[in-house]
């Protein structure tokens, strides 16, 4: 092995990279305008929720809890019928539905306990989940509100004080940032050692490769090495300029380790990549393969749904694979502000894994060579 | 400069192409300077010139598959700047471009690449196959029409491009270096075949390049190009004569400039001297390589002494390459051994490559770098002292005349000074023995000369071994000793005057052609094709032609052609099972993972406690919690900076803190504050959290309120009755399950579709769209047509796995979400074409493909928030997505049984994207190479 070699065929990986402009156009956008977008267009959690009200009861009460409904929580509710209801509900326009009976305020202060009816559109799953807490707690408070002014109520005095940290308003926009940076980082560093590599194949360079002094080892550290840096570079710039500066997204921690954490992390995705090139006879065949992985990668390592909620065997399935440790990584470094004493497993992890792809993939890259020739 | 007096021997026959001050460049570089030409109708017409004159640009130029920059190109009788006499004459030509095979669909047999090409012109099915049967019958390829193009010999993909080229009769036939890389034998072949085809069609003009001049020789008029212009015209005699010169050869060399002229030699051999030293350089003994049960090689045996030049001759595919792949050690043999200075040939003995130069028959540089850091590179690579390097480089520059091209990158250079460079770069860190196969295919005479010179001096005076194979005669004349092989055995090793006295034959060529006849496996190679009488019949009919049906075509649009390009589309997927099958395996797996993987349940969150009250009641509190199935208990907090360490880590989804005097304050009725700390990393998860708390908080209170005796008031004042409709028991899966169909049908069916295009355009076989009568409409639905049936069938799966594996009740009718399927698809593969029809790359298409379908479906189309909770740009994606609306019409039909009328305002955004965004693919194609 010689570090000169894998040197120069690095630096052929970054010059044959800077001779497609279209790819960086694509790499910009990625890392700018796709990370800006992902960020912003993720309402806070209840944004404009689409709500409908049938108020049969038209007494001040009701129209207190009429009014309780505003942005940007919820769109101004629309007052409808109860014939209304069920076509709106069908039509996708409402996502809630609120039947206020008649003689609710009548019967609420004659401590009868009316009923409200809270219909929920359940095929929207966030705002369906959160939504219906929200609306409960709203109509609660409001007639609880309105009850004091006319009687005593016997509440335990238990306050529950809920404070959230590292991120106190929910801010979805910082969470979506940086999972859709990890995301393109997946996506960019195994699409370009991959696809590179067959395109090497179907050039004919790979064999011309081989018929020089140069071992398949030094070859493929040349890929690693050099898209990685891209890579590196492009996340980088995105943290720095988009997220934090753009964005003006607080960081917590320190964003040197973070991107310690993401060479580690590229390390095993570009091996993967390579892997994935030695898998794929052609570059249709890669493509499809590329979206076979990339989407569990990054539905499932817990960047867009918590990994508590996953069944076990994925959840642990999952453990193999470096996002679902670069994404826990990411979230202690970024949001928590946690130092190298925590997250150490984290880059034991992701560095374990890497050489585990990087062993199988030069084992696949030496035997399928021949056959790439 | 040539007037049009140049043809007065053609007769009355007017031009068939007219040329007046055409210029053309690419960049920097003038390509065609002022060209003024008249090519003769009904003859055969010859281009020559050394490499990178310009001879491929005007022929491309001519045949339509480049636009035009300057100056008039009339074909035909028309302007081929008028897009209307392009589309008009397209049917008329045939155009064969430079490269072996390279419109050829390499997956496809040959009875399906000629049966492409015809439907593009029409006729009935019988016309067509008979047609064929004569074609194939004639030109030898009869017996292999079930064989993939990918598959045959050079000399067998060329004629298969003839047959392909003559399918629909054509009036002009351009080839462009047709025999460049062809053995002679099936060289020969191939002219005797145009011969026959011009004997039965006398009003069919032909214009070919070629760098063999005793081919040029044979033709009925010729011009000669140098540097963009054109040097002569005439027919040969003409042109020996104003040269006085013998042949064509000389004469080419007397037209040249002075500058150019005067580096040139004749290449002199001097004996070798040192012929008893004796040392073996390369050795092979009985090497033999299988592939599968077909033997590419068969025991070959040679041994070639320190400093010879060794040639290697014989037809296409015989396995001179393979031999050679395994003396690099690229190839490991099956049987055999084969040895370089005395040493096993083995892939991992990086000191013995070291002294080889290995120069492979395709060019294989890397293209996205430029001459000059091509040379550096591989210097480097050899590990060339890196003092020396700039030296070498400069000298590799110089005797390889690329002075000018330093900076150049190879794809805009011509073939010859491809191959210039891919010497250059064998020999750039002096290797004692060079491999060369096929160095010379397509560089014109001087250079050839020039760069036998370099080898004889190697040779004589470095004491290099070469080892070379060839398929120009005076080439082999030159080698010390050659050695013809054929299917995969060598027939004859010796000298070229040994071979020659053997054989008793007058030439090389003809003791090759002999040989080959003696041997029982190359008689079928020389038998002369049958059926060359059927098929001079054949093309004579006059109403027996294909095109005759081509006038009943429609200009715009005509499905003929539409579904022949479907077809063939069809058949190359249908080639390619692994892509077939992850396709659709992938489908269903995706969503079996995302189905279950993504939920919005959460369960099992970890919490824990700080109690510092440490009472029943406060023990009490925290088993309300740890008792429901959300939350899982972890050890007990004992300080605030134990809380801090254990939530930065991410242990804790919660952290609840029980002040002192909890359990005396509660019943002394005083108020008391229950501190909770949520993990806000992310932020679904946390809200999700925050809801469970203040339920089970509430829900607490109540308990207690009901034990301290006061009574049901505390209860609360109100029921809400929460109903989730659609789908009552809150399933994930049920909800989840028809939002993931969308997003699948949109992911896959537009990768599939983003590489069809841009994958013609980087493996060249999309010059056949921009040569044929094809427009862009029918070439871009015919590629999009398979992929919609393919996609049909992804969706009938993933909808049976729903209902069936998933038990997700399809509520509404399966005709609408089909109807609507059905558009949607169309849209994606619509959208994956656009991407291809833009991008430049493959790798750019897929990356771009990804990026452009993941995050918009995944986010922006409603599957976690609905689209008009988004804000931003993100909003207006989801808003013009074709999924936004699919995404509706599978949750409508699955989930809440809507009709036709409900779904309408879905339906039509789908409807108008499908031809939106073919119209774009249609504007962003080009139908000629700019």
């Amino acid at each position: 092995m010689r570090a000169s070699n894998i040197f120069y065929l690095g630096i052929k990986e970054l010059r044959s990279l800077a001779r497609d402009p279209v790819m960086f156009v694509l790499i910009v956008y990625a890392f700018s305008f796709a990370i800006y977008t992902a960020a912003t267009a993720m309402p806070e959690t209840l944004n404009m929720a689409p709500i409908a009200i049938v108020d049969e009861d038209r007494s001040p009460l009701s129209s207190r809890i009429v009014g309780a409904f505003y942005p940007p929580y919820f769109l101004p509710p629309e007052l409808i019928d109860q014939s209304e209801m069920d076509a709106r509900m069908d039509a996708g326009l409402d996502t809630f539905a609120l039947d206020i009976p008649p003689d609710f305020q009548r019967d609420m202060l004659a401590g009868r306990r009316p009923t409200v009816q809270l219909n929920v559109d359940a095929t929207r799953m966030s705002q369906a989940f959160t939504g219906s807490g929200y609306i409960q707690a709203i109509v609660n408070d409001e007639v609880r509100a309105f009850a004091q002014r006319y009687r005593d109520t016997a509440e335990l005095p238990v306050e529950l004080t809920l404070r959230a940290r590292f991120n106190p308003q929910l801010n979805k926009s910082w969470f979506g940032a940086i999972m859709e940076i990890i995301n393109n980082v997946t996506m960019l560093s195994i699409v370009l050692t991959g696809a590179a590599l067959i395109r090497e194949r179907e050039h004919g360079t790979i064999e011309h490769l081989l018929s020089m002094p140069v071992t398949p080892f030094e070859i493929m550290t040349s890929k690693v090495w050099a898209m990685g840096l891209v890579v590196l570079a492009a996340s980088t710039f995105s943290l720095v300029v988009i997220v934090r500066g753009l964005l003006e997204i607080p960081v917590e921690g320190s964003i040197l380790l973070f991107l310690a954490g993401a060479a580690a992390q590229l390390f095993a995705t570009t091996s993967m990549g390579i892997f994935l090139g030695t898998i794929a006879r052609s570059m249709p065949q890669f493509g499809l393969l590329l979206m076979l992985v990339l989407l569990p990668l990054e539905m499932l390592s817990g960047g867009t749904t918590p990994r508590e909620s996953m069944p076990d065997a994925v959840r642990y399935l999952m453990l193999a694979a470096p996002n679902t440790h670069f994404v826990m990584l990411a979230q202690a470094i970024l949001y928590r502000g946690a130092g190298f004493s925590v997250v150490w497993p984290q880059f034991v992890a992701i560095i374990a894994i890497g050489a585990v792809l990087f062993g199988i993939a030069l084992t696949r890259f030496r035997k399928t060579i021949g056959l790439m020739a | 400069m040539s007037e049009p007096g140049g043809t007065k021997d053609t007769g009355s026959i007017p031009p068939v192409v007219r040329l007046r001050d055409v210029g053309l460049r690419y960049g920097e570089v003038r390509a065609l300077d002022g060209v003024g030409l008249d090519f003769p109708g009904g003859c055969m017409a010859g281009l020559i010139g050394p490499d990178g004159v310009g001879k491929s640009s005007l022929l491309s130029l001519i045949a339509g598959a480049r636009s035009i920059q300057a100056g008039k190109v009339e074909v035909l009788g028309g302007d081929m700047a008028d897009a209307r006499h392009r589309s008009e004459v397209r049917g008329r030509i045939a155009y064969m471009p430079q490269g072996l095979g390279r419109n050829l669909y390499p997956t496809l047999s040959v009875m399906e690449n000629i049966d492409f090409f015809g439907r593009l012109f029409g006729g009935s099915d019988d016309e067509r196959l008979h047609r064929i049967k004569v074609l194939t019958r004639a030109t030898g390829l009869g017996d292999f029409l079930d064989r993939p193009a990918g598959k045959l010999s050079g000399g067998m993909k060329q004629k298969l491009g003839l047959c392909c080229a003559l399918i629909h009769d054509p009036d002009l036939m351009i080839l462009d270096e047709p025999t460049t890389g062809v053995d002679p034998l099936s060289r020969r072949q191939f002219w005797e075949l145009v011969d026959t085809i011009r004997a039965a069609r006398p009003g069919m003009s032909v214009i070919v390049a070629t760098a063999y001049m005793e081919e040029a020789a044979r033709f009925g008029w010729l011009a000669a190009m140098d540097g963009g212009k054109v040097l002569a015209d005439g027919t040969p005699r003409e042109i020996l004569e104003s040269t006085g010169t013998q042949s064509l050869e000389e004469a080419f060399i007397a037209l040249l400039p002075e500058e150019k002229r005067r580096g040139y030699r004749k290449v002199e051999i001097p004996p070798r001297t040192e012929e008893a030293d004796g040392e073996i350089a390369i050795e092979a003994e009985g090497l033999t390589k299988r592939f599968g049960d077909f033997t590419a090689v068969d025991h070959v045996s040679f041994r070639i002494s320190r400093g010879e030049i060794f040639g290697f001759l014989g037809s296409n595919g015989c396995g001179k390459t393979t031999t050679m792949k395994m003396l690099t050690g690229l190839l490991p043999p099956t049987e055999g051994r084969a040895r370089l200075f005395g040493k096993e040939v083995d892939a991992n003995d990086l000191a013995t490559r070291r002294r080889v130069g290995y120069m492979s028959q395709f060019f294989s540089l890397y293209t996205e770098l430029t001459v000059r850091q091509n040379l550096e590179l591989h210097a480097r690579l050899f590990h060339v002292p890196a003092g020396e390097i700039p030296g070498r480089v400069r000298e590799m520059i110089e005797r390889f005349d690329l002075e000018g091209t330093e900076d150049m990158l190879p794809d805009t250079m011509s073939l010859g000074h491809r191959q210039r460079l891919s010497l250059a770069v064998a020999m750039v860190h002096k290797p004692e023995m060079l491999i060369l196969d096929e160095p010379t295919s397509g560089v014109d005479p001087i250079a050839r000369d020039a760069f036998w010179r370099i080898l004889v001096d190697l040779s004589r005076s470095g004491g290099v071994t070469i080892f070379i194979s060839t398929h120009f005669m005076n080439e082999a004349e030159r080698c010390d000793r050659i050695s013809l092989m054929h299917a995969g055995r060598v027939l004859v090793a010796d000298t070229p005057e040994g071979v020659v006295k053997k054989s008793g034959a007058g030439t090389i060529e003809e003791a090759f052609i002999k040989y080959l006849e003696e041997d029982s496996a190359g008689r079928d190679a020389v038998r002369a094709p049958d059926g060359t009488d059927e098929l001079a019949r054949v093309l004579s009919a006059k109403d027996g032609a294909l095109n005759a049906g081509a006038k009943g075509f429609r200009r715009f649009f005509d499905t003929r052609r539409m579904l022949s390009y479907a077809r063939r589309e069809s058949l190359e997927l249908r080639r390619d099972p692994v892509r077939l099958t992850l396709a659709l395996l992938g489908s269903v797996i995706l969503l079996f993972v995302m189905g279950y993987g993504i939920n919005m349940d959460v369960e099992d969150l970890s919490f824990a406690v700080l109690d510092r009250d440490q009472t029943v009641t406060s023990q009490d509190y925290t088993l309300n919690l740890a008792g429901s199935r959300y939350f899982v208990e972890q050890s007990p907090i004992t300080d605030y900076a134990d809380l801090d360490r254990r939530m930065r880590a991410g242990g804790l989804s919660l952290a609840i803190e029980i002040p002192p005097g909890f359990a005396r304050d509660i019943a002394r009725g005083s108020p008391v504050e229950v501190g909770a700390w949520i993990d806000g990393a992310m932020p679904t998860r946390a809200e999700t959290v925050r809801g469970y708390v203040q339920g089970m908080h509430a829900h607490w209170l109540a308990v207690k309120a009901r034990e301290l005796g006061r009574g049901e008031e505390a209860e609360g004042l109100i029921n809400i009755e929460t109903r989730f409709r659609y789908n009552p028991d809150v399933k994930s899966l049920v909800a989840m399950v028809p939002a993931v169909i969308p997003i699948l049908l949109l992911l896959i069916p537009a990768m599939l579709a983003a590489l069809s295009v841009v994958r013609e355009k980087e493996l060249g076989s999309i010059i056949n769209f921009y040569v044929t009568p094809t427009t862009r409409l029918e070439f871009l639905t015919g590629k999009q047509f398979p992929y919609i049936a393919l996609s049909m069938l992804s969706f009938f799966m993933l909808t049976l796995i729903a209902v069936a594996v998933f038990g997700v009740p399809l509520k509404g009718s399966f005709f609408i979400l089909t109807a609507g399927a059905l558009l949607y698809v169309s849209a994606a593969t619509a959208l994956g074409l656009l991407i291809s029809s833009f991008m430049r790359s493959q790798i750019a298409a897929i990356f771009g493909t990804a990026i452009l379908t993941i995050l918009p479906a995944a986010s922006f189309s409603g599957m976690i928030d609905p689209v008009s909770s988004l804000q931003g740009a993100g909003r207006l994606i989801g808003e013009i997505y074709p999924t936004t609306y699919f995404l509706i019409i599978s949750q409508g039909t699955f989930s809440k049984a809507l009709g036709f009328e409900d779904l309408r305002s879905s339906f039509v955004p789908l409807a108008i994207a499908v031809p939106v965004l073919l119209g774009l693919c249609a504007v962003m194609l080009r139908k000629q190479e700019t």
